[in-house]
């Protein structure tokens, strides 16, 4: 409503600090992410990558006592102002888990939920069948979408969730390690799906698997604890994935992406 | 593009329908808050009730008029007079008796005059009304007494004084107190707790320490934690069953050359309130045994410790706090419970101290069943101070526990 | 010296046997603490006994019969009407006051401590229900009596009677309200975290995901606890033995007096009851069906907690 014109970054963060208690999780983060683009969110473990991935959407919400400094922006506004609703920005910006959560519903159901609770209007069956469709699962259960969602393997699981987070039409997905708890075919499967998702949205994924952020990566961002005996991770480098696979600007995402890190 | 993206609210009107959402959410909340407003003021309610009948106003008369025995005010006679007061008016036969229960010579000052009140002048008590009643209608109530009882006194009392804690069972309840019924309840509780903490600790060493995870020790387990859900009554048939009949020999204290007894006897009762909080014994034992950390048992096997060394010497004491405060718990279960000494038959009239797991007893929680069923308020009024007295015994019990409980967690 | 030590120990030769060796004190201790064990098994051999036996007398008895003891709605063993249905009929009712009270209220109170309270608040508001948990059941009969039944008799006018089963009902859900409460409470936390998270991040207020994810989810925990329940309050004697009436009577008013399977056992055995009759053998007749009742309801609700656990674990 604010802005006519698309925004020119899906989001921008401006000079974003998270605290844990008194501990800052993540220091002095200022990137700007690309619409309809993948963005890999890389780093050794530890150094806040889910961290900043979940203040993205709100999620570190529910984590007593931690709270945030600076700004995320998105469409110019700031995800953490006073007047903003945390349950719109997560309507806004769906997230897929790094282990499988369907609920425990049906197939069916584990969609339209999430539709049905944002008020949705159309016709529900379609949307299902879109949304499945739309995370390469439709050929797989479309015999079995009134079964309960746990009887499906754990990549199809995974493509569930992202079927109903595609269900409510989100702007971004995040993705935390969606492939780290399954098997080299699944990922592979969760792999293609996000390159054809990257037409309608903006993906931002947290790997620990530097083949992965470069097989599926328009844009990484290296993060690494800010210095040596600090347990705060900040973004170091930030540009285009070839970029940082082939010429990297910092000496520790060389060392890091060629596997001379520790 | 995607057509469906059209199908959701967007701007005001998803706002309008966010803000319906959370509308929801708040009535929902407060209903779920109400819920528990509910079990708190039900918690308060019930205590409100006990302490609201062990106080209030109470009209009573005296049957016989004290002048008719002695000239000089009751409360100035002192113990041989009232002795001899005693001894002149009852008679010879309620003399003797009240003798063989505790030989009149010897009783205080006190006692003697609790007798004469109750034998000779026998207090007639007319109507009780609970306290609020009698704060909020004092004046009601003195016009009501003057109309309905002319003659009769109105006195503010408390039903639950010193004496109400040292005074034996009486059928009538401004003399009756408690003092039997705690000792029995005291006794009970011993035994069981005699019979069920070492059978308990031991059946949880055995199943934490030593069983494999074979058939029978499954069925064991199960069985232990079904045991804890069988209805107390069932165990009060058991004891009535076994305890009572099929042990009487041995319960009423016949093959020790006791006589004139039956099976329904302090000891019965504790074998049966043991068995009852043996499972909950077994299961809390085996929690605090659960809680001693692996390395303990691991460093004594490594110096060449046996199974049972180890256990003796590292896991039992290091359990010990945990097992106690499991069995404080049990006990607390054991003195609340009434319907299985029901069963195997408790004495609903007794007035002399046990003196010995053969006696016949009668226990605090009967007490308070016996007098509640009362039709006469005067009994409810006791039954209320009785009650407080069971509550303030459990709390300090309860207190007890966690006490120890949080000296434990300290520790880990 | 420490390497003298080994030395030594290398020159000269130690006997060893490492056979296994029989040490009777252990075997003695290990043979005892199974004994201890068993014996769980033997009071329930002993509880199955006992009762069947008595029970067998009763049903054996020629002037029992299958037709009369379900067929007809007097029970008055003493002059042969053996009709079981008022203690049942009664025994259920109370049942299912309580179960009205305790399952609503058990599990609103669970749904705010487990997804809306502080932790400050809840351990300041858990010791509450604690309490109200380990109040002896007399004295719950003391308050059926002479509070909730005055009450009951304030609103609803003279048809309360002094002695009736919705009072002791009513007072008997607020017994079992901690223990639907713990145990419901217990089954929503042990719902992942990962699953809230699902739900929000789909744009899920709390209370949304509290009442459509994490209660479903929790669904079969919650299950457990209203089995449990419904067991407890079958076996609770107290409340009913003073509150619900005395005399078994085949009414569906719980505003009338009508005597539970529990409040039967509880008023004729404490009363003269003579060995061998067929008043006593049938007091052993209806434990037996209580025993079974709650046995059965114990280890469903039993089994469904290990498959719960299993699912999330």
């Amino acid at each position: 409503m604010q802005n006519t014109q698309p925004p020119e970054y899906a989001i921008e963060t401006k000079n974003l600090f998270i605290f844990y208690g008194s501990f800052a999780a993540v220091s002095e983060v200022n990137i700007k992410i690309e619409r309809q683009k993948v963005t890999a969110i890389i780093g050794p473990s530890g150094c806040g990558k889910s961290t900043l991935l979940r203040a993205f959407n709100r999620m570190n919400d529910f984590v007593p006592s931690s709270y945030v400094t600076g700004e995320v922006l998105l469409h110019g506004q700031n995800l953490y102002g006073s007047n903003i609703d945390p349950v719109e920005v997560r309507r806004r910006i769906g997230m897929v888990f790094q282990k499988p959560n369907p609920f425990p519903k049906s197939i069916y159901e584990n969609i339209a939920w999430g539709a049905r609770i944002n008020g949705f209007k159309g016709n529900m069956d379609e949307l299902v069948e879109q949304s499945l469709r739309g995370a390469a699962l439709w050929e797989e259960v479309k015999d079995k979408i009134h079964k309960s969602a746990y009887e499906l393997s754990g990549g199809q699981q995974q493509r569930l969730c992202i079927a109903r987070t595609i269900a409510i039409q989100p702007d971004i997905i995040l993705m935390d390690e969606p492939a780290s708890a399954l098997d080299p075919i699944s990922t592979l499967r969760i792999e293609e799906l996000m390159q054809e998702l990257k037409k309608n949205y903006t993906i931002i994924i947290v790997t620990h698997n530097m083949q992965q952020a470069a097989r599926v990566s328009d844009y990484t961002a290296m993060m690494m604890l800010d210095r040596e005996g600090s347990r705060s991770g900040t973004v170091i480098e930030f540009s285009e994935t070839k970029r940082i696979f082939t010429n990297p600007k910092d000496k520790r995402t060389e060392d890091y992406v060629t596997g001379r890190f520790g | 593009m995607n057509p469906n993206r059209d199908q959701f609210p967007e701007g005001d009107s998803f706002r309008r329908s966010l803000s319906g959402r959370y509308r929801l959410a708040s009535i929902w909340q407060a209903l779920f808050f109400s819920a528990l407003v509910i079990a708190i003021l039900s918690l308060m309610a019930l205590l409100y009730n006990v302490i609201d009948g062990s106080f209030g106003y109470v009209a009573y008369q005296y049957k016989n008029d004290p002048a008719q025995f002695t000239e000089k005010p009751l409360n100035d006679l002192n113990q041989q007079e009232l002795l001899a007061l005693l001894k002149s008016n009852l008679s010879a036969g309620a003399y003797k008796k009240l003798d063989n229960e505790k030989p009149i010579e010897k009783r205080s000052r006190a006692d003697l005059h609790t007798l004469v009140l109750e034998r000779l002048i026998q207090i007639d008590t007319k109507q009780t009304w609970s306290m609020t009643d009698s704060i909020l209608h004092s004046a009601k109530i003195k016009a009501e007494v003057a109309d309905q009882y002319p003659g009769a006194k109105l006195d503010f009392r408390s039903w639950l004084t010193f004496d109400f804690l040292v005074t034996p069972m009486s059928s009538k309840a401004e003399f009756a107190g408690v003092r039997t019924a705690i000792l029995g309840s005291l006794w009970m509780v011993g035994i069981a707790i005699l019979f069920a903490l070492p059978i308990g600790t031991g059946a949880a060493i055995y199943l934490q320490e030593y069983a494999d995870k074979n058939f029978l020790n499954r069925v064991i387990q199960t069985n232990i934690n079904n045991l804890a859900g069988v209805p107390s009554i069932v165990y009060g048939m058991l004891g009535l069953a076994i305890f009572v009949r099929a042990f009487e020999p041995f319960t009423s204290g016949s093959i020790f050359g006791m006589t004139d007894t039956n099976g329904r006897t302090i000891l019965s009762a504790g074998l049966t309130m043991g068995t009852l909080v043996l499972p909950l014994i077994i299961i809390n034992a085996q929690e605090a045994i659960k809680a001693v950390p692996d390395s303990l048992r691991q460093a004594a096997f490594g110096v060449g410790a046996t199974r049972w060394q180890t256990v003796w010497h590292h896991v039992l004491p290091n359990a010990l706090p945990g097992i106690l405060t499991g069995s404080i718990l049990a006990v607390s279960r054991a003195i609340g419970e009434t319907a299985p000494l029901i069963v195997i038959g408790a004495s609903t009239f007794i007035s002399i101290d046990p003196d010995g797991p053969f006696s016949k007893f009668t226990a605090l929680p009967i007490q308070i069943y016996q007098w509640t069923t009362r039709a006469q308020s005067e009994f409810h009024a006791i039954a209320a101070s009785a009650i407080i007295v069971l509550l303030i015994l459990l709390l300090t019990l309860n207190a007890t526990a966690v006490l120890l409980r949080n000296r434990v967690q300290r520790k880990y | 010296m420490k390497q003298e030590n080994t030395i030594m120990e290398t020159q000269h030769f130690r006997p060893l046997d490492l056979r296994r060796k029989i040490r009777p004190g252990e075997s003695l201790i290990q043979a005892l603490l199974f004994l201890a064990g068993f014996l769980s098994i033997l009071i329930t051999l002993a509880i199955v006994y006992e009762l069947g036996k008595e029970a067998w007398l009763f049903f054996g008895s020629p002037d029992v019969t299958f037709a009369k003891f379900f067929g007809t709605t007097t029970w008055q063993p003493g002059i042969g009407h053996f009709g079981i249905w008022p203690l049942v009929t009664s025994t259920l009712i109370t049942s299912f006051i309580a179960i009205c009270v305790s399952l609503p209220l058990g599990l609103a109170t669970a749904l705010f401590l487990s997804e809306y309270a502080s932790p400050k608040a809840r351990s300041a508001l858990k010791p509450i229900l604690e309490i109200l948990a380990g109040i002896p059941t007399v004295v719950y009969g003391y308050f059926a009596l002479l509070f909730m039944t005055p009450l009951l008799q304030r609103i609803f006018g003279d048809g309360v009677e002094v002695y009736n089963m919705a009072s002791a009902g009513i007072v008997m859900g607020i017994m079992i309200l901690p223990l639907i409460s713990s145990m419901s409470e217990d089954a929503l936390s042990a719902v992942p975290r990962a699953l809230r998270e699902g739900a929000y991040a789909m744009g899920a207020t709390k209370f949304e995901t509290s009442l459509q994810v994490v209660l479903p989810a929790a669904l079969s925990g919650i299950g457990a606890a209203l089995i449990i329940g419904i067991s407890r309050a079958v076996g609770e004697t107290m409340i009913v033995a003073v509150a619900a009436g005395s005399g078994p009577n085949f009414t569906f008013n719980p505003f009338k007096a009508a005597e539970t399977m529990t409040g039967h056992i509880a008023r004729i055995s404490g009363g003269d009851l003579s060995y061998n009759s067929i008043d006593y053998n049938s007091l052993f007749a209806i434990a037996l069906m209580l025993f079974l009742v709650t046995l059965v309801l114990n280890l469903v609700s039993q089994s469904v907690i290990n498959r719960f656990r299993q699912r999330y674990e």
